[in-house]
């Protein structure tokens, strides 16, 4: 939920400030990589500020009946806040490596923004944006500071894998042994995956060459 | 076929790109690296904005500061071919092609020559192929108006003549406006019927290219073409009014009436290069050691004190020039052009 989240907000904001030169970019670009820095603690606090029963949004949500902080909402948003940036940043480098002529061959061939972006920016940027999207999976499944503050770790509710690791420390360690290995594959099932889509472009242009060559 | 009239300012970093400009059939636009040649065809493509001014394409209007209107590249009726072409990298030839086309694109393939390529990429091709399909491709939306920005500029000496020669032919058969740019003068004579030099964002001479070279408006324009450029003082007498005092010490004589400091034109072909003293007094005469000699397809250049000459390949072989070897050079006073110094740099 939090990745789908950052993918479908984090990539037409890294496009735009890739490709854009507009007043106050360095702040957006700042902006974004703020959580990178941040204590999960204090990011978790931040967003209880901002999102909490008594915060600045929070009490707006809660007029209309929307409840974020302590349930599942909290993790997501806990989750995105923290992982996004590695994304968002990963992003910005791709969009702006793609060289800007072929934005612009695209438009004189009478392709308007939209098509643009998703037949030429999207597909040049692609490894780049599979490789931030695997780096920020895996950094939000291990998230645990902010998810904690923000959203506690009531079982079968907020409760994450990281969560549940640190809870089952205490009461049983076979069973924090055996999640905390269950991670391990998890997460290098990711680094593999990443690993393999790297491989797969370029695979898939020798196959290309052989073709050509053959007929 | 509708004109392209452009006319408009746009600040680049480093100066003000401002220029009136009519397309009828092929024009060139000629001028050193960094005059804003690129900048006019991404202004009239849209996708860059002027500040002000008016481009239109027959009664079609793309851009009208007065009446703020800017059309979109997109919206534009433009084909432009990139210089470095700019195929999608991540595309197969035919799927390049039919980007902006609206009918199959085998018509163009078939065209162009290169059906045999539709499905390679396009980091499997020549330099020459690659300007086919950028051609192709820029050509399959059948625009009104055809950019090419440097098209020989990417490829190597050895194909380029043949480039060139097939370019040529495209163009001529093209009914709509073409507007080329390119550093290289004679690209743009071979390929241009009517040439325009740009500098520093300010056309400086229009004409066709046999214009240019019979009356270049300055010094810049003269040595862009190709001239010998000798910087000399006039020291006009009752008895010899076209004397001119070179830097280096040399007298040559023009034809015209000539005052101060000048700076006299002379074309490589108007110079003969022989080994023994030329006869004739309305000759002029350089005696100097051979500095270079370049071969340039069947002919060749040569170049002693401070002027070059164009010969043949065969006349090289028959004198048996060699660098270093004292040699006369002669050019007639009526070859010599009088231009003024160029403004700026």
């Amino acid at each position: 939920m939090a990745q789908l989240l950052v993918l479908l907000l984090g990539t037409p904001t890294a496009y735009l400030v890739a490709t854009r030169r507009f007043v106050g970019r360095s702040l957006v670009v700042t902006l974004v990589e703020v959580p990178l820095v941040l204590p999960p603690a204090v990011a978790g606090s931040g967003l209880l500020v901002a999102f909490g029963r008594i915060g600045v949004l929070g009490s707006t949500f809660g007029a209309l009946g929307i409840d974020i902080a302590f349930n599942q909402a909290a993790v997501v948003l806990a989750v995105a806040f923290v992982a996004g940036p590695l994304y968002v940043r990963q992003a910005i480098a791709s969009f702006e490596a793609v060289d800007p002529s072929l934005v612009a061959a695209s438009r004189t061939l009478g392709a308007g923004p939209v098509r643009t972006f998703f037949r030429v920016a999207l597909p040049l940027a692609g490894g780049g944006l599979a490789a931030g999207g695997a780096l920020s999976l895996a950094r939000g499944l291990g998230e645990f500071g902010a998810t904690i503050m923000f959203a506690g770790s009531l079982q079968g509710v907020t409760q994450t894998l990281p969560l549940a690791i640190y809870a089952e420390f205490d009461r049983d360690f076979d069973v924090a042994v055996t999640i905390s290995a269950l991670f391990v594959i998890i997460t290098a099932a990711i680094l593999l995956s990443l690993k393999l889509t790297s491989l797969w472009p370029t695979s898939q242009r020798s196959s290309r060459f052989l073709f050509a060559r053959s007929t | 076929m509708a004109d392209l009239a452009a006319q408009f300012t746009l600040p680049l970093r480093s100066f003000d790109l401002e220029l009136a400009l009519q397309v009828e059939g092929t024009v060139a636009l000629v001028g050193p690296s960094g005059a804003g040649k690129s900048s006019v065809l991404h202004a009239i493509a849209g996708l860059a904005r002027p500040a002000s001014g008016r481009i239109a394409v027959g009664y079609e209007v793309w851009f009208d500061s007065a009446r703020r209107i800017f059309l979109q590249p997109d919206e534009r009726s433009v084909g432009l071919v990139f210089q470095e072409y700019a195929l999608f990298p991540h595309m197969s030839v035919r799927a390049n092609i039919a980007y902006g086309s609206r009918t199959s694109p085998d018509e163009q393939l078939e065209r162009f020559g290169i059906a045999h390529l539709a499905g390679a990429r396009p980091g499997e091709l020549s330099g020459g192929e690659r300007q086919r399909v950028a051609l192709a491709r820029a050509l399959a939306r059948k625009p009104r108006v055809l950019l090419l920005d440097e098209p020989l500029s990417a490829l190597d000496t050895h194909t380029k003549t043949t480039i060139r020669a097939e370019l040529h032919e495209l163009l001529a058969g093209l009914e709509m406006p073409v507007l080329l740019v390119t550093h290289d003068f004679e690209d743009a004579a071979a390929l241009a019927g009517h040439v325009s030099v740009i500098v520093d964002g300010r056309l400086r001479q229009s004409g066709t290219p046999g214009e240019l070279v019979a009356a270049p408006a300055d010094a810049f324009v003269a040595s862009f073409t190709g001239a010998n450029l000798l910087h000399g003082r006039a020291e006009p007498s009752a008895d010899d009014p076209g004397r001119v005092r070179l830097d280096d010490g040399s007298t040559v004589r023009t034809a015209e009436p000539a005052h101060g400091e000048v700076v006299l034109a002379v074309y490589p072909w108007d110079v003969t290069v022989a080994v023994t003293p030329p006869d004739g007094s309305a000759q002029n005469v350089v005696h100097a050691p051979i500095r270079s000699i370049t071969a340039l397809g069947n002919r060749a250049r040569v170049t002693m004190g401070p002027v070059s000459a164009e010969i043949t390949s065969e006349s090289l072989d028959r004198l048996g020039l060699t660098t270093g070897q004292v040699v006369f050079a002669s050019f007639k006073a009526t070859a010599t052009r009088l231009v003024s110094e160029s403004p700026g740099p």
